[in-house]
């Protein structure tokens, strides 16, 4: 039976492994040395080998929830999606350039909270004319000048929750063929939440293919129907939304 | 445990034929060359302002703020009057030697600053890199253009210095414009150069300044390189000329004072070898960039 959907993301066999600088156990000069002399490979650089052979095709109008216990590669699958994060070995192969929603997107914490606006939409590749006009729109979105006028004010002058919201109102303003969610759900308070996941539903329907990591079992319920649940780096079921997230469910209570 | 729950009748197609019938292309595959540098023209808006926003960023704790940019280079030149005029007498065979100095500071302060900031711009902005898709040498040139902005700043301070000490304007002060041109497209290079083998060899950084340091005492910067070498041989001379930042100092300090003492060689031929570094250092340092496009998200 051919299959006649449109694929919009085909995942073949990828492993990502990245390097961690810094970690080294023994960290005095002595140690060094020592490594050094006996030709042991330094510790400071270790290799994670954070997803190791995960296939799967996407196909377009779907939206797939990824889910999975802490440090199970969820986040690093996005990454080698979006091609952030080259893949070491097998191809990921997609329609048009994916784009990652995240909460974390570099910010520059000496410089206002508005100019940071204009820089994020420019790094997404707005032309400048479409950056600046956009920026009041995203101010406002992100309610951080609700209490007074606080755009004009360094970002490192801000609350953990109000940068979280900027963040999240930059990369939501511009729409997407494959959107990429990584927990941006899950910042700001209930009213800024609600205002998200409204966003994120509008641009669910302007985007071709929607992936969404997220903790929150019910926010992956609400708004996917397939469902992929990762487990050191591998698929341990792919399927629909309620039967993978019983069987997730069953498996962290049962520890 | 219950097996991989497979919903889809598996796809008959390899995944790599099944993305080419569907027309999909490979993430984060290196773009081509020409691809390359056109998305890299369509993000200038961004490079000028993340340069700008870095430009504002370094000093906005400072008390007395950006009046900073002017202030350092004029400490700068204070500084290395006091030691190497005052103290150590160098400039005693040179006339003008406070505006000889600056000259070389200013010029030489340039490239340092783009090479030494050019290592760590893959390095250090890794969380920028893993969140978002952009030509990943907007990096390495914007850190030149924050450079060269504080540059001008420079090049304002060394007028009025060349004025104070008593120097004509001249026509030729407007050679200072292609010279800078070319500086800017050589350190543009050397910063894409760095970049690359910095994200690579975590340990550049701290060598750099070592590096940075014998390049400076290399390059003419507080005495005449052509009276110190007077012994040496043709060809190690004719070596030690070739060193883009001499030239490119040496140059500057042609259209700027009168009485800079003459070089061996010729103003002519160290055009040519400024022309030939920036062109070299520029090229090579975009493709040498270009070739690990795929590979800075990796760490």
């Amino acid at each position: 039976m051919a299959d006649t959907r449109i694929p919009t993301v085909v995942v073949d066999d990828v492993h990502v492994v990245y390097r961690v600088h810094g970690a080294a156990k023994d960290s005095s000069p002595l140690g060094a040395m020592r490594r050094m002399a006996s030709r042991k490979p330094s510790t400071a650089v270790r290799e994670v080998h954070a997803v190791k052979g995960v296939s799967f095709t996407a196909h377009e109008g779907e939206a797939v929830g990824l889910i999975g216990t802490n440090g199970s590669g969820k986040s690093t699958l996005l990454r080698a999606i979006a091609g952030l994060l080259p893949a070491t070995r097998g191809a990921v192969y997609t329609k048009g350039q994916p784009s990652l929603l995240g909460v974390n997107a570099a910010m520059m914490a000496d410089i206002s909270g508005e100019r940071n606006v204009v820089l994020g939409c420019l790094a997404m590749g707005m032309p400048k004319a479409e950056a600046r006009a956009k920026t009041p729109e995203i101010i406002d979105f992100s309610g951080i000048n609700e209490r007074g006028d606080f755009s004009s004010l360094p970002m490192r002058t801000y609350s953990s929750g109000m940068s979280a919201r900027l963040r999240f109102s930059i990369a939501a303003a511009k729409k997407h063929e494959v959107l990429l969610i990584d927990e941006a759900l899950a910042t700001g308070d209930a009213k800024f939440r609600k205002r998200s996941e409204d966003r994120v539903r509008e641009l669910r329907e302007g985007a071709g293919t929607v992936f969404l990591v997220s903790h929150s079992l019910s926010s992956v319920r609400d708004t996917c129907e397939r469902t992929i649940w990762l487990e050191s780096g591998l698929i341990r079921m792919d399927g629909p939304t309620d039967e993978v997230l019983a069987a997730y469910e069953e498996f962290s209570t049962a520890k | 445990m219950a097996e991989a729950v497979v919903t889809e009748p598996h796809p008959v197609l390899a995944p790599a034929q099944l993305a080419a019938r569907h027309g999909l292309r490979a993430a984060g595959a290196r773009p081509g060359l020409v691809e390359y540098a056109r998305s890299l023209w369509a993000y200038r808006h961004f490079i000028v302002a993340f340069a700008n926003a870095r430009n504002v960023a370094t000093l906005t704790t400072a008390r007395l703020g950006q009046l900073w940019h002017v202030l350092t280079p004029l400490t700068n030149a204070a500084v290395y009057y006091l030691i190497f005029g005052v103290i150590l007498g160098t400039g005693g065979r040179i006339e003008n030697f406070i505006a000889y100095l600056c000259c070389g500071i200013f010029i030489f302060g340039y490239t340092s600053a783009v090479a030494a900031a050019g290592t760590v711009s893959i390095s250090g902005n890794l969380n920028m890199i893993r969140a978002l898709q952009f030509p990943r040498a907007s990096l390495p040139l914007s850190v030149t253009i924050t450079q060269l902005q504080q540059l001008l700043v420079s090049m304002c301070v060394l007028i009025g210095i060349v004025l104070v000490t008593g120097e004509p304007p001249r026509l030729i002060w407007l050679t200072l414009i292609p010279l800078l041109l070319l500086q800017t497209i050589f350190s543009g290079g050397l910063a894409m150069l760095l970049a690359r083998v910095g994200s690579k060899i975590v340990d550049l950084k701290q060598v750099m300044p070592f590096v940075l340091r014998t390049w400076l005492y290399g390059s003419g910067v507080f005495y005449s390189l052509t009276t110190a070498t007077n012994d040496l041989p043709t060809w190690a001379s004719t070596l030690l000329h070739l060193n883009p930042m001499l030239v490119f100092i040496e140059l500057a300090r042609e259209a700027l004072i009168t009485t800079n003492p003459a070089s061996q060689f010729s103003v002519a031929s160290m055009w040519a070898v400024a022309v030939g570094w920036a062109i070299v250092m520029g090229v090579g340092g975009f493709l040498y960039f270009w070739r690990g496009e795929k590979e800075y998200g990796r760490g």
